[in-house]
């Protein structure tokens, strides 16, 4: 637009840019990110799942006031009711070592009494419980996951762009190569190995998602790295003569990261996924930690009378589906606003 | 395009290299004498045998040497036999299986392809027409619902569905039996007169002319056929309607119309064929999924297959066994993503033709 307006007097550029009201955010973000913003904030499925998403994030904030754990120093142990095997119904009374009273309780239930809201598990530990505290195990695996694959893959990504060559060939079929093992498998592995040598925890399996998780955002970055390397603004930093790291953490990497920090926050959903298929296997986390895989793990021996204990399954299995639909909601809407097919439109 | 395929089959040994020095690194972090699983069967208790399977295995050399050995492994000079060597198809020796690794998954392997063909071909003969479908009838009530099921379906976690599925088919219906048949077809499998052609259980039913028995077998694999394929019937579904959306738009259909073809033949000739490059890349991608989906999916039906045994030997913390399957599921990967990279050079004609 520049070469079509005579230097001097650029009233047609004026005029053409401030023909729209430009706000705050958009100015903040670039025309480009505040389209995707705004496409997430006007399609029906991604308010459900902003809305589901907020729900979630409320609970786990709120757990120590919703279901106030009986060791405050230890809360994400499941407190149980003795410990016979056989899963007890819901809304039955807690027996020994009631944990204390939440406020909200005498006032909806009209009992000073615990009882066992969804029932208890196999072992009575009382399941919701397990999937109230259970949410804060969702959100810590998932943002810990996710920030962590995330930076790895933007350092990687970027490495392998603005290199090029040799260097991004290497590092593209080391990606490959971490890419040959099925996910879930290759995590299994390496918690099976990590897991006697670190100690039962939420880290085996969080180290094992993270090793083999990073791979996508290596090559999403790459590919918007090398599509904005090759712009004006970039060419024009170079013949003025900016050095190259400052070319690329000022110039290169703030333009392309927001479509790989939007999908890695909507990953967060994902992680939770495979984390619990991880616990449901019995991978990671000690017997009767607050994780919804494992709870719903205790299931596994009760299969042949399901029907008189479905709340085993049917509750910790509502809170993942609903977690993870929350996530999947907004990345669905995504996917249709990051579609190069809609740019330009809003 | 011959030489687009010689380019991809040379990356197949860069890629096998890639793999093996990725488990290799992974064994790594076992001691020298939990390695030692590889080579011998029982780890001796006493300190100095355990010394001597060390020095002679090399477990206590140099990395290189180290990778090299377990590679080939090593001929013992008295008997000539060779023990270990992945490379002559010795994984090592299973603690919970109380097998070598190799024999684990050959007895194990038909049963999970067995179940994969039936989980695979329903969805890639039915989904994908009825993506088409539901892209020529756009907005039309396939075109939402399978919307709303690929959202749903994804979110679903294999095991919370499986398990919902045991609950209702199993415990409730008792429709669909857990485990692989019953014990009926167990005796007449093991009977002299069925003949074992395949390995696989339901083909071999058939080509015996057993129908009882092929029935039985479908019904302990309905649910886990579900299991493994609902996310694909989902995904499938999507990228063949949206696929097919995109083309339909494309001006050569327009031509194809303005000269007067049946729309039959406009969306079964001119554009189902180039709506299908997508797809090819999609299926490539299901294998993969598949082969993580078993793990799960076998563990929850008690279904004997590949899957099941690594979930139990993780569970038992057995590395040696895991990581015999990863390597035997790269393997499988590698030849599956050459396969898809070939198929998709001769559907796509930019790539047939450059």
């Amino acid at each position: 637009m520049a070469e079509t307006t005579p230097s001097g007097d650029n009233t047609l550029l004026r005029e053409t840019v401030s023909a729209r009201e430009i706000g705050r955010m958009e100015r903040f973000l670039g025309p480009e990110n505040y389209r995707i913003v705004m496409g997430l904030l006007k399609t029906p499925a991604s308010i459900a799942g902003f809305i589901l998403i907020g729900f979630f994030i409320l609970i786990a904030l709120a757990a120590p006031v919703i279901a106030p754990p009986v060791n405050a120093k230890d809360p994400y142990k499941i407190p149980r009711d003795g410990f016979k095997s056989e899963p007890q119904p819901m809304g039955s009374l807690w027996k020994t070592k009631q944990p204390p009273l939440p406020f909200w309780w005498e006032s909806i239930m009209g009992t000073d009494q615990w009882t066992h809201i969804l029932g208890t598990s196999q072992g009575q530990y009382d399941v919701f419980y397990g999937i109230i505290w259970g949410t804060r195990t969702a959100f810590r695996t998932g943002l810990m996951v996710t920030i962590a694959t995330f930076l790895i893959g933007i350092i990687v990504g970027s490495i392998s762009a603005y290199y090029g060559g040799w260097v991004d060939n290497v590092i593209m079929r080391v990606v490959d190569v971490f890419m040959t093992l099925p996910f879930i498998l290759a995590a299994l592995i390496l918690a099976t190995i990590l897991t006697p040598r670190i100690g039962k925890s939420l880290y085996p399996a969080i180290i094992a998602l993270i090793t083999f998780g990073w791979m996508t955002y290596a090559r999403i970055i790459r590919g918007d790295i090398l599509s904005i390397k090759e712009r004006d603004y970039i060419m024009a930093a170079r013949v003025i003569g900016v050095k190259d790291s400052r070319i690329l953490f000022r110039h290169i990497i703030p333009n392309a990261i927001f479509p790989t920090l939007v999908l890695a926050s909507l990953a967060v959903g994902d992680v939770v996924l495979s984390f619990a298929a991880l616990s449901f296997l019995g991978i990671g986390t000690e017997v009767g930690y607050a994780d919804w895989g494992q709870v719903l793990s205790f299931a596994r021996n009760w299969i042949t009378s399901l029907d008189t204990y479905w709340y085993i399954i049917v509750w910790p299995g509502l809170a993942l589906v609903m977690y993870v639909m929350g996530f999947n909601l907004v990345g669905d809407a995504l996917r249709d606003v990051l579609d190069p097919r809609m740019r330009g439109k809003t | 395009m011959l030489t687009y395929i010689i380019r991809r089959l040379l990356m197949v040994p860069l890629l096998l290299f890639g793999v093996t020095v990725l488990i290799f690194a992974m064994l790594q972090f076992l001691s020298p004498i939990e390695r030692s699983a590889l080579y011998v069967r029982d780890i001796p208790r006493n300190d100095k045998a355990v010394e001597g399977i060390i020095k002679r295995y090399k477990l206590d050399r140099p990395m290189h040497e180290q990778y090299w050995f377990w590679l080939v492994g090593t001929v013992d000079a008295s008997t000539g036999k060779r023990a270990g060597g992945i490379l002559f198809g010795d994984f090592g020796y299973s603690r919970t299986g109380a097998e070598p690794v190799a024999t684990l998954i050959r007895n194990r392997f038909p049963n999970t392809l067995d179940l994969t063909i039936w989980a695979v071909a329903p969805v890639i003969l039915v989904g994908i027409w009825l993506g088409v479908q539901a892209a020529v009838h756009q907005n039309s009530i396939i075109d939402q619902a399978a919307r709303i099921f690929s959202i749903v379906g994804t979110s679903f976690p294999t095991f919370v569905f499986g398990l919902l599925m045991l609950m209702f088919f199993y415990v409730k219906l008792g429709w669909f039996p857990p485990g692989r048949m019953s014990d009926a077809s167990s005796i007449i499998v093991r009977s002299e007169e069925f003949h074992t052609y395949t390995t696989l259980l339901t083909f071999d039913a058939l080509l015996n002319g057993r129908f009882d028995v092929f029935l039985d077998a479908l019904r302990h694999m309905a649910m886990p056929i579900l299991t493994l394929s609902y996310i694909s019937w989902a995904t499938f579904l999507r990228v063949t309607r949206s696929s097919m959306l995109e083309t339909l738009r494309m001006e050569y259909i327009t031509t194809a119309r303005a000269k007067g073809l049946s729309e039959h033949d406009v969306i079964f000739k001119h554009a189902q064929p180039n709506a299908m490059i997508p797809v090819v890349t999609l299926a490539g991608f299901s294998v993969i999924l598949l082969l993580g989906g078993v793990v799960i999916t076998e563990t929850v039906f008690n279904y004997p297959g590949i899957g099941q045994a690594a979930a139990i030997a993780a569970a038992q913390l057995d590395v040696i066994t895991v990581l015999g399957f990863a390597l035997f599921n790269g393997l499988i990967l590698i030849v599956s993503n050459l396969v898809v990279d070939v198929l998709y050079a001769v559907v796509d004609p930019r790539v047939r033709l450059s």
